[in-house]
């Protein structure tokens, strides 16, 4: 059995896919590439694979990424070359641009991840942003109170912003002011959505892209290709 | 010629299941559009989890965009949140495809699986920007087609539906095509639509109302007749003979949100002959036309190693019957190819227990629900309805099914049949009883669900004479279904609203008239009426009485045997005389047996063709009575008689 994880993107129109249809997609055009994977026991045998943190349905993503168990028992297209068969396989807009192979025990993404990096488009003028932003970064702490299980939970969400920057749109296109957001994800996630009602006024969003995934280990910042990747001649980084 | 994507891409983040609307398929195609190459929109009425899998769809978009001349997208109808987002923003109907609008096609062709459609079928013309009325319509707007099951009686949509095709749609596609592609490539010169219609109603197979009359004496139906000369009095269904010859679809569309039926769909026949008289698909589809075992074999590989799936149907009305099945689900389930990891799915089992056996030897893998359909409770109504299952062949199929692991069982019966009396639909219950007692010899928790559905005539059946039960008679004698299974431990009632039954019955066996009703119920609101939540009895109730039209004429009404019936003008291939034979049959609690394994009857399928049956085996498949109520544990051995009175068990 050996574990590995593989990087891809989500881009384009298979954006508005959700979390659940892209595993389905996943699991399928594994099936159908020929990628021989280890299946759970029991009355509905699934495959062994998983998934990082949900990416909301409509925003893109650099960075997303798959666990897979490999059965070693049957024969398989070069490990090495899983991202190219894979990709034609895959749908448009979903492309595989990494792959590690990870040592046994590399605890899930899930557990794993510690922050995310958002490029996150608004609607709003550049004066605004700027003025919003300023005043998150200086808030001390941010309390949101949200309905969970029926239960009213308060947080604040001030720890779990990183960092914010702003990106003002290039010159002479349309393509709107942006903020880069690095949210962290334990003890849970802060989402793009609601980064963005934290303070009132509200900013309204246009368009959201995933651009990195980080796991903090040991003081170091690590992209998740890297965290428990076994020093084996397999890892491979693709170019894009 | 523009793709509506970047305006349509605003508005998904503001709807349900956005992804409905991306396409990106697997095996989607992306078809080079040409003056010269005549553009088909296929249309799916409905949402597309329940349009995409649509088998006859997906045939007729590879075929078309094989052809040097033509080209097919597909479409489906956007739910009711992104409707309004359409008609606020002003976007047009778009195919999935390419995010065409539909105004860059040329034909937009409907499939019509049911009734309650037909109000979103009004509703994807307008949003098209095609005037609803075909009369209104002008040499610029779309061709509006449509093909399937409800085309038997294309009446109530004959005043929006350019033309109908009737029966197989693998080799009509071509003319069609070819007949719009000439006026297409003419310019379109105005005046031109007429033409190009009457052509199309001299090709076989295609009813174009617009060039029938209709005559009328007070509310009485005279007769549906030709205006032209050139024009077909009686236009009859098309049948393909051989389909070894349409492997199709060939890249079945893989789509990347959940849909209904999610698997690999394999057709291994066409028509069925057990002549089940209240089934109109088994009547219209005959005769019985098979693939060759080899062929699915090689669909069955190729397409799971192309899509991923590990689940392949094998479809067809009624599969256990198909030459040679065991062999065929053993090969696929035991492929080393598939690594034990795929099931296949029977969708209909006969309900016996060598069928319980075939079943439990290929879902090893997975063991899903079992559904088996006795469809009366009683061996005397089964008798009036064909459908010749013994009591002991269902004991016998559950039995087996508890044995070898299975839990929970579901049954399918109907309710408001002909002669059907409080101790037939009690009988529902009681077999249900009797079927959970046998499941708690294996089971503590055995249990069955019983799902009833409210009988509508169809036309092209034994039973189109009959008047349908009235809504409060279907909810009283589910009423009586419900007190007596109160107090049964394990089993369970689920019904199908009698109030959707109704309206289904007006438009089974409807005419011409109902088309403003049709169109009043659009225009306030009632699109996806097959929808529970979405369903309201009281605006059809409404447009009824505004235009004058008495639903009980139309739904309750026995017919009289030399009544003109809104179809006469339309072939299925079945004899008048056959079927009204049938129905008298039915009356007299007479059973039929079937002709694929004894004489022929003369129902007019295969002579009216020049065609046969095609199967592999000229015996029936022994084991059980095989659904005909007779003894068949020998196989082909049997003597083959009518079955004029109950042989033994029942009651």
């Amino acid at each position: 059995m050996t574990p590995i994880r593989l990087r891809y993107t989500k881009n384009g129109k298979i954006r508005f896919a959700s979390h659940r249809d892209v595993a389905r997609i996943w699991e399928r055009s594994l099936r159908a590439a020929g990628v021989p994977m280890v299946y759970s026991e029991g009355y509905s045998p699934r495959p062994r694979i998983a998934f990082g943190l949900a990416l909301p349905t409509g925003s893109e993503s650099d960075g997303e990424y798959i666990d897979i168990q490999l059965d070693d028992g049957r024969p398989s297209v070069p490990i090495a070359e899983l991202p190219r068969v894979l990709s034609e396989t895959l749908p448009p807009g979903i492309e595989v641009t990494g792959l590690a192979v990870l040592e046994p025990k590399t605890p899930s993404l899930q557990a794993a991840v510690t922050s995310c990096v958002w490029d996150i488009t608004v609607t709003e003028t550049i004066d605004e942003i700027n003025q919003w932003v300023q005043r998150v970064l200086a808030a001390p702490t941010i309390v949101v109170t949200r309905e969970r299980k029926g239960k009213a939970v308060t947080d604040d969400l001030r720890p779990l912003i990183r960092s914010l920057d702003v990106v003002p749109a290039a010159p002479g296109t349309n393509g709107g002011h942006r903020i880069r957001a690095e949210l962290g994800t334990q003890p849970r996630s802060l989402r793009p959505s609601e980064l963005l009602s934290a303070l009132e006024p509200a900013l309204h969003e246009r368009h959201v892209r995933r651009l990195k995934q980080w796991i903090e280990q040991d003081g170091a910042r690590l992209e998740p290709l890297q965290a428990g990747a076994a020093p084996a001649p397999h890892t491979t980084r693709c170019a894009s | 010629m523009t793709s509506i994507w970047p305006e349509l891409e605003e508005l998904l983040p503001r709807v349900q299941k956005p992804a409905r609307y991306i396409g990106l398929e697997g095996g989607h195609q992306q078809p080079e559009h040409a003056p010269h190459k005549v553009a088909w929109l296929l249309a799916y009425p409905d949402t597309y989890e329940v349009g995409l899998p649509n088998q006859g769809l997906q045939i007729l978009y590879e075929i078309i965009n094989e052809r040097d001349d033509a080209v097919a997208e597909r479409t489906y109808a956007p739910w009711v949140d992104l409707e309004a987002e359409m008609r606020a923003a002003g976007l047009p109907l778009f195919s999935v495809d390419t995010h065409r609008p539909a105004a860059d096609f040329d034909i937009l062709g409907f499939n019509l699986s049911a009734e309650l459609v037909y109000t979103n079928v009004l509703n994807c013309i307008d949003l098209a920007g095609c005037p609803v009325r075909a009369d209104e319509r002008s040499r610029h707007d779309l061709l509006v087609g449509a093909g399937g099951h409800c085309t038997y009686n294309p009446e109530p949509l004959a005043d929006f539906v350019d033309f109908f095709v009737l029966g197989d749609g693998e080799e009509v596609v071509a003319e069609i095509t070819e007949v719009v592609g000439e006026w297409k490539r003419s310019g379109r010169p105005e005046g031109s639509r007429h033409h190009v219609l009457r052509r199309l109603a001299r090709v076989e197979g295609v009813y174009v109302p617009a060039m029938y009359e209709v005559r009328y004496d007070g509310a009485e139906l005279m007769g549906v007749e030709p205006r032209y000369p050139d024009v077909p009095a009686v236009v009859g269904k098309r049948t393909i003979a051989d389909l070894a010859a349409w492997p199709y679809p060939r890249n079945q569309l893989v789509p990347l949100t959940e849909v209904v039926h999610d698997r690999l769909n394999v057709e291994v026949f066409r028509g069925c002959t057990r002549g089940c008289r209240f089934c109109q698909a088994g009547m219209i589809t005959r005769p019985v036309r098979e693939r060759p075992a080899d062929q699915v074999r090689t669909m069955v590989q190729e397409g799971l190693r192309r899509t991923g799936y590990d689940e392949v149907a094998l479809t067809s009305l009624s599969t256990a019957d198909f030459s040679g099945i065991e062999k065929l689900v053993a090969d696929t389930v035991n492929d080393p190819a598939n690594c034990g990891q795929v099931s296949v799915s029977l969708p209909s089992l006969r309900v016996d227990a060598f069928t319980v056996d075939v079943a439990a030897s290929i879902q090893q893998a997975r063991r899903t629900g079992l559904t088996f359909a006795p469809e009366a409770g009683s061996w005397r109504l089964r008798q009036v309805i064909n459908k010749l299952i013994l009591e002991e062949d269902l004991y016998g199929a559950v039995e087996s099914a508890f044995s070898q692991g299975w839990r929970r069982m579901k049954l399918y019966f109907l309710t408001g049949l002909p002669t059907e009396t409080d101790e037939d639909t009690l009988g529902i219950a009681e077999l249900a009883r009797n079927c959970v007692e046998l499941g708690r010899r294996y089971h503590k928790g055995a249990s069955v669900t019983v799902s009833v559905g409210g009988f509508v005539p169809k036309p092209f059946t034994p039973f189109q004479w009959f008047g349908q039960n009235t809504i409060d008679e279907l909810y009283r004698k589910i009423g009586l279904l419900k007190d007596a299974t109160r107090r049964m431990r394990g089993v369970q009632l689920k019904w199908h609203d009698p109030r959707a039954t109704f309206v289904e019955g007006i438009f089974s066996r409807g005419d011409r008239r109902l088309g403003p009703v049709l169109e009043d119920v659009w225009r306030d609101g009632g699109t996806f009426q097959e929808w529970s939540e979405r369903f309201d009895l009281q605006r059809w109730l409404e447009a009824m009485a505004r235009h004058g039209l008495d639903h009980e004429w139309y739904v309750y009404r026995h017919r009289v045997q030399h009544e003109v019936l809104p179809w006469d003008h339309l072939d299925a291939g079945l004899h008048k005389d056959f079927l009204w034979q049938d129905w008298r049959d039915a009356l007299a609690e007479v059973g039929l047996e079937d002709c694929r394994w004894t004489p022929c009857y003369d129902c007019g399928a295969c002579t009216g063709y020049g065609i046969e049956h095609v199967v592999a085996s000229a015996t029936p498949p022994s084991g059980g009575s095989q659904g005909t109520g007779q003894d068949l544990r020998s196989g082909g051995a049997v003597p083959v008689t009518l079955l004029a009175s109950p042989p033994r068990a029942g009651r």
